[in-house]
């Protein structure tokens, strides 16, 4: 299979503090890594070093296979899913598509036509002109799926993203990723459970006191019996 | 209708009537973001720091807006920053940049001699005080805020409603927190003089938050609280040339009947959430 993320000898601080040591991994193409670790273990951070939101203090990542790091489709931890927003479904899932806009002042047609195909992808276009505050919490998450599925067609880039959701929903979010990435995404997710069910991926990240280590998720999950 | 063509023949009745739907065009473009991304206060901190500036100028015999311009932008430039830090503490910088404007404007006032200063004025605003340069002025303002909210609405959309998807996509939220930091102080500094220091915050806030109780789309919100702005402000003078009240105060009356009555048409009549 072909790589996708190349991480390369990556060490990141805050100040004096080092948060990833000299880490090295390789995401292959269609691959789904479940990122895990304590609390404050650098999880966010390793991501936004993928996004490029931080800049490490060695090592590089690097992306093959014609991907690009301004299209990945990002859904970030604690968006405003609690706070009264006046927004409409498709007001947000375009804002997706901001990326591929360029310095253009209005959407175009490709632009709509992508955002209703992440909605219709996910089965939520009748959802459309809603008011995304009356969403339920799975609803509101799926919209912010459809949102970073409308950035990209090829990596996906989830931070917690069962956090407000309840066992049911939990579920269903799952089962749509898992589709997502059977119909070719690479999907890299954040994920504070450490359940068996919660590790959905084919691949671990773990990281622990700055060291990060990739398994597959048979072998960490064999680990600990 | 008589009282109407009285109170326009009145040329800084005009002047005031001009400069204020072009201020409230303008706070309430700003609003929107500033009241959805919870900066809502700083409008109020830099009117402080607008009232401090103008305090000095005088004091120091130099031109109040132009002196008060630079200022502002850069108190502004800080207080946007550290109030969207997750590390600083917004609310009490703002609190701290208020007081210690007001402070500092008080005590220039107080020292300065031979100035006849009307304090009164510079607090809660004076239509008596827009001059025509102040019309020209908030034209050419208004003017290049409306192109650039045109041209740049929806990455405005994407900051405001999710700041971290959106650096994620590439977009310069930096640049753009600081082309609002410049036009939320040119603003506050413009529409000071009409409400004073401690009302202009008003035309800020109120607009998107009367808006908000009606319109479901962040397009829908932005457009209304455009036209409420303008609106309020017209109703606010009108009222205040007919029972000789204060402008300023007046207006701020005519935002909250209005928020009031839409909050209870919304969730009382409605019964929405």
């Amino acid at each position: 299979m072909s790589h996708a993320i190349i991480a390369k000898n990556v060490s990141i601080s805050y100040g004096s503090n080092k948060v990833i040591n000299s880490a090295n991994f390789v995401i292959d193409e269609e691959d789904f890594v479940c990122v895990v670790g304590a609390n404050g273990s650098g999880k966010s951070t390793l991501i936004k070093a993928i996004l490029g939101l931080i800049k490490p203090d060695s090592g590089k990542i690097i992306f093959e296979n014609n991907n690009k790091r301004k299209s990945i489709g990002f859904l970030p931890q604690d968006t405003k899913t609690d706070m009264i927003f006046p927004a409409t479904v498709i007001e947000i899932v375009l804002s997706g598509t901001l990326g591929q806009l360029g310095m253009k002042a209005f959407y175009r047609k490709e632009n709509k036509d992508r955002a209703e195909k992440s909605l219709r992808r996910l089965n939520i276009l009748g959802l459309k002109n809603s008011s995304f505050s009356s969403l339920s919490g799975g609803q509101k998450q799926k919209v912010l799926l459809a949102r970073a599925l409308a950035a990209t067609s090829k990596i996906l880039i989830l931070d917690e993203p069962s956090n407000n959701l309840d066992y049911k929903s939990r579920k269903e979010f799952y089962n749509e990723l898992k589709e997502l990435n059977k119909s070719g995404l690479t999907i890299i997710m954040i994920t504070h459970d450490l359940d068996a069910e919660d590790l959905i991926g084919n691949k671990i990240i773990n990281i622990k006191e700055s060291k990060v280590e990739c398994y597959s998720t048979s072998d960490y999950l064999e680990s600990f019996k | 209708m008589n009282w109407l063509f009285e109170m326009l023949s009145y040329t800084f009745i005009e002047r005031a009537l001009v400069v204020g739907i072009l201020i409230s065009i303008c706070a309430a473009l700003v609003g929107v973001s500033l009241v959805l991304r919870k900066n809502s206060m700083i409008g109020d901190g830099l009117s402080h720091a607008t009232f401090g500036a103008f305090a000095i100028a005088t004091a120091l015999n130099l031109t109040p807006l132009w002196f008060a311009i630079p200022i502002v932008i850069a108190a502004s430039f800080f207080v946007l920053k550290l109030s969207n830090s997750k590390k600083a503490n917004g609310d009490a910088l703002i609190a701290l940049l208020s007081a210690s404007s007001l402070a500092i404007g008080t005590i220039a006032i107080s020292l300065t001699k031979g100035v006849n200063i009307d304090l009164n004025s510079y607090l809660f605003g004076s239509i008596l005080s827009i001059g025509w340069s102040d019309v020209w002025l908030s034209l050419a303002l208004t003017i290049i805020v409306i192109l650039l909210y045109v041209f740049t609405h929806n990455c405005i959309f994407a900051i405001t409603f999710d700041e971290d998807f959106a650096k994620a996509i590439g977009i310069k939220t930096n640049i753009y927190d600081a082309i609002f930091a410049t036009i939320c102080s040119l603003v506050v500094v413009f529409g000071m003089r009409l409400l004073g220091a401690l009302l202009i915050s008003s035309l800020i806030i109120f607009p998107t938050l009367i808006a908000m109780q009606f319109s479901k789309s962040f397009k829908h919100v932005v457009i209304h609280s455009v036209l409420i702005s303008v609106i309020n402000f017209v109703l606010g003078l009108t009222i205040s040339y007919l029972i000789t009240s204060p402008t300023g105060a007046t207006v701020v009356i005519v935002n909250l009947v209005v928020l009031i009555i839409s909050y209870i048409i919304h969730k009382v009549i409605l019964g929405k959430n």
